[in-house]
């Protein structure tokens, strides 16, 4: 069972693994957060209401809702590209990295493990908006190793302000997947002489993976609709070229259906991963 | 109580060391800091209590017969947990901000709902989405067998609601939104898009007056970690006061 | 120091063990000689669990010697693959690999501990499969496997070592009472081909039966012991004739 040591502060993350809840009814499981095509039809129904609405307030003269919404797409796309780029790369340093910090809060070395934990807990329990401005704020704009300059430019800065609580809950994410594996495994896998390192990578992290992937992939979703925290630190994302559009149109009326625009975007981005976790999640309570 | 003396240390420090911490020796910037704070804890307090509210509401609406009621119940939670929290609010204060304008006496138009209560009503909204969830799994871990027998003794149907499901559901759902509610308070720092004097907004004036990022960024670390642990001090004491041996969560 | 056949294999001597405030072992001193059956019974909490740890240098002792082969268990520059080979471990509730099928299972241990030939640990570890009566079970995860059938891979899992000694701890306790049977065959066989067994255990007609030696412990310390003739026959210890009376 997976369970919260007592020093713990809890995640960001929305919802907890089921796994968590003592005694889940399977009833629930099945149940829990489903997403149902449904929800994706009512979304869409909500954006052609709103450009119904919209299309009737347009002044005579003026260019139709959906002409401009189309007009601002392959705009607003790239700037989505950009934000599911900030995603992909902030994932995979801070899956590496929690990983790491992971394994290094099980460390039989005190002073590792207790400096792992704390730098886990510090980054998991800082908003993520004031870890982005502290990236962008006080990383230099470029590196320079030995000859050669590195640019960082902002976009990259914000990838790593972003990447550092993932990291953190990926670290947490390891630790618990490692503690639920039941101790009887470290104990046979010490009696047939097993060493610790052999140990873990063989028998004890094999079997932290299925575990982990549904609140891993839970953990995507979370990073992928926080890439528009990027916009508020000048991040030519999504969100900010919408604003530009809105700016560039200023029309009113525009509004409501730009901004329904952008949350499509995301939902529809966001449904299928939603939904997968949940097959996952059932497929692995089952066993 | 004359806190001069500590102002003057962090002066001294400053003047020492260079590490300035204007929100300490500087009148102005000390009372715009604690008022941004202020600003930020209330933020928090009704964000916490209108979301488990919500999640209370939602949980109960979720059993309702009606298939329509549920609908709108799931499509609600989808929307606000696949959505991005910022976008939300942009949208409910420009867009939605955008038609709920009155005229006051002056014939001015002016928003009906200022921004503080926009990042309010949202940031409930959204945490609520979240906490609909967690009380419905709650109530779906109680076991079918104990709700059968508060039933077979004689309980009417809400009678066994009241006094057997939800105390026990409860206790199942308080860990999940334990982190839902710290998620939350994290997620308070959005409303500096839409110019809430919270901390973060106040922060980023004074550390622009007072060329002191890296002081400000620290502080504000250290102070939301602190909020949270101080959260999490509070829900875990109430935890341990409702276990009950042998149930929930070991 | 060499050892010879003619010592004991396992020689326990004065061996305290305390987990914070419990003392579970409170000076325990036996001797088993190689291709003994020796039975260790009492009731829960007594340390004999413990006791089969410390032996396989699971847990570390406070005070006392174990020796395994002439060798000390808890001298700090002990080799302890050397001991693990020499001493194989069966859980009470099996812990096998449950990503791994049965035969990879048997096989890892000698493949990745002892780098040892993979065609030839796989032969082997076939040879035990059959010889704990699975056959037809190799690519079979554990989770598709009965509670028997588990022990007996757990079983197989250990002897792929090679060990001179096995230890087994209250290995039919988790098991539904139809499959006890099975791994008790199982190690019936073993003893007869002369393996060196400890068994704490809760199965007195099998005690009876297969033991040379059968010791009853109690809050850490040996209450009795004797062959099982006359062990069950005329215990003297209250406590003993007790705990018999509630079992048998």
């Amino acid at each position: 069972m997976i369970r919260q040591s007592r020093t713990d502060l809890p995640v960001l993350g929305p919802l907890p693994p089921v796994l968590s809840y003592g005694g889940l009814s399977s009833a629930a499981r099945r149940e829990g957060l489903q997403l149902r095509p449904i929800h994706g039809a009512v979304l869409f129904l909500g954006l052609v209401l709103a450009c119904g609405v919209a299309e009737a307030q347009t002044e005579p003269g003026q260019p139709g809702i959906v002409a401009t919404i189309l007009k601002w797409t392959p705009l607003l796309a790239s700037g989505f590209a950009l934000n599911i780029a900030i995603s992909f790369i902030a994932m995979a340093i801070g899956t590496a990295a929690g990983f790491l910090l992971g394994i290094g809060q099980i460390s039989l070395v005190k002073p590792l493990r207790k400096s792992a934990w704390f730098v886990t807990q510090f980054f998991r329990n800082s908003p993520w908006l004031v870890l982005l401005f502290y990236c962008m704020l006080l990383l230099p704009f470029e590196i320079v190793v030995g000859r050669t300059v590195i640019p960082l430019p902002d976009w990259i800065k914000a990838t790593i302000g972003l990447a550092l609580p993932v990291m953190a809950n990926v670290s947490e994410l390891v630790r618990g997947a490692i503690q639920s594996i039941p101790y009887g495994q470290w104990e046979s896998a010490e009696s047939l002489a097993f060493t610790r390192r052999q140990t873990l990578w063989m028998i004890i992290l094999p079997q932290c993976i299925r575990r982990m992937t549904p609140p891993w992939m839970n953990l995507y979703a979370i990073l992928t609709v926080a890439t528009p925290l990027a916009s508020i630190v000048g991040v030519n994302e999504a969100m900010t070229l919408t604003q530009d559009a809105l700016a560039a149109e200023g029309r009113n009326e525009l509004l409501v259906p730009m901004y329904f625009y952008l949350l499509a975007w995301f939902f529809i981005y966001c449904y299928p991963i939603a939904r997968a976790t949940q097959a996952l999640e059932r497929r692995t309570a089952v066993k | 109580m004359d806190l001069q003396p500590v102002w003057d240390w962090f002066r001294w420090l400053y003047e020492a060391t260079g590490i300035k911490l204007t929100i300490f020796y500087d009148d102005f910037d000390r009372s715009r800091f604690f008022n941004g704070f202020l600003t930020s804890v209330r933020l928090m307090g009704v964000c916490l209590v209108a979301s488990v509210a919500i999640g209370i509401v939602g949980a109960w609406l979720q059993g309702a017969r009606s298939h329509l009621v549920r609908l709108v119940v799931q499509a609600y939670i989808q929307f606000f947990r696949n959505t991005p929290p910022l976008v939300q609010l942009y949208f409910f204060y420009f867009a939605l901000g955008s038609y709920l304008r009155i005229t006051n006496e002056n014939g001015l138009s002016v928003p009906l709902v200022g921004n503080f209560a926009w990042a309010a009503i949202c940031l409930s909204f959204y945490a609520g989405a979240f906490n609909v969830e967690i009380f419905r799994a709650g109530i779906e871990a109680v076991p079918r067998q104990t709700i059968e027998a508060a039933e077979s003794l004689g309980y009417s149907r809400l009678k066994a609601y009241l006094y057997v499901i939800l105390p026990l559901a409860f206790r199942i759902s308080l860990p999940a939104l334990n982190n839902n509610l710290v998620n939350l308070i994290k997620t308070t720092t959005i409303s500096y898009a839409i110019a809430v004097p919270e901390m973060l907004y106040v922060a980023n004036q004074i550390w622009s007056d007072e060329v002191n990022v890296p002081e400000m960024m620290n502080v504000l670390l250290v102070v939301y970690v602190s909020l949270v642990g101080l959260l999490v001090w509070a829900m875990s004491r109430w935890e341990r006061a409702m276990r009950v041996p042998g149930w929930g969560v070991s | 120091m060499s050892w010879t056949p003619k010592e004991p294999i396992v020689s326990v001597r004065d061996v305290h063990k305390r987990f914070g405030a419990v003392e579970v072992l409170k000076g325990v001193s036996f001797d088993v000689m190689k291709g003994e059956v020796i039975c260790i019974i009492g009731p829960s909490g007594s340390g004999k669990s413990t006791l089969l740890r410390c032996i396989n240098a699971l847990v570390p002792i406070e005070q006392g010697s174990i020796l395994v082969e002439g060798q000390e268990v808890h001298d700090p520059a002990l080799d302890k693959l050397a001991l693990r080979r020499k001493v194989g471990m069966v859980f009470q509730q099996y812990n096998l690999f449950p990503h791994k099928t049965a035969l990879q299972n048997v096989m890892m241990a000698p493949l990745h501990v002892l780098k040892q030939d993979k065609a030839e640990v796989e032969a082997r570890a076939r040879r035990l499969i059959k010889k704990v009566r699975l056959e037809g079970k190799e690519d079979a995860y554990p989770g598709e496997l009965s509670g028997g059938q588990q022990q007996r891979v757990a079983i197989a899992r250990s002897l792929a070592m090679s060990p001179d000694v096995m230890l087994f701890d209250e290995v039919t306790a988790a098991l539904d009472p139809e499959t006890v049977k099975e791994v008790l065959v199982t190690i019936r066989e073993l003893a007869a081909e002369g393996m060196t067994c400890l068994l704490v255990t809760h199965e007195m007609g099998f005690a009876r039966e297969l033991a040379d030696h059968i010791y009853f412990t109690d809050r850490g310390v040996i209450v009795e012991h004797g062959p099982p003739a006359e062990f069950f026959a005329n215990a003297k210890d209250p406590r003993t004739r007790q705990f018999l009376s509630q079992i048998l």
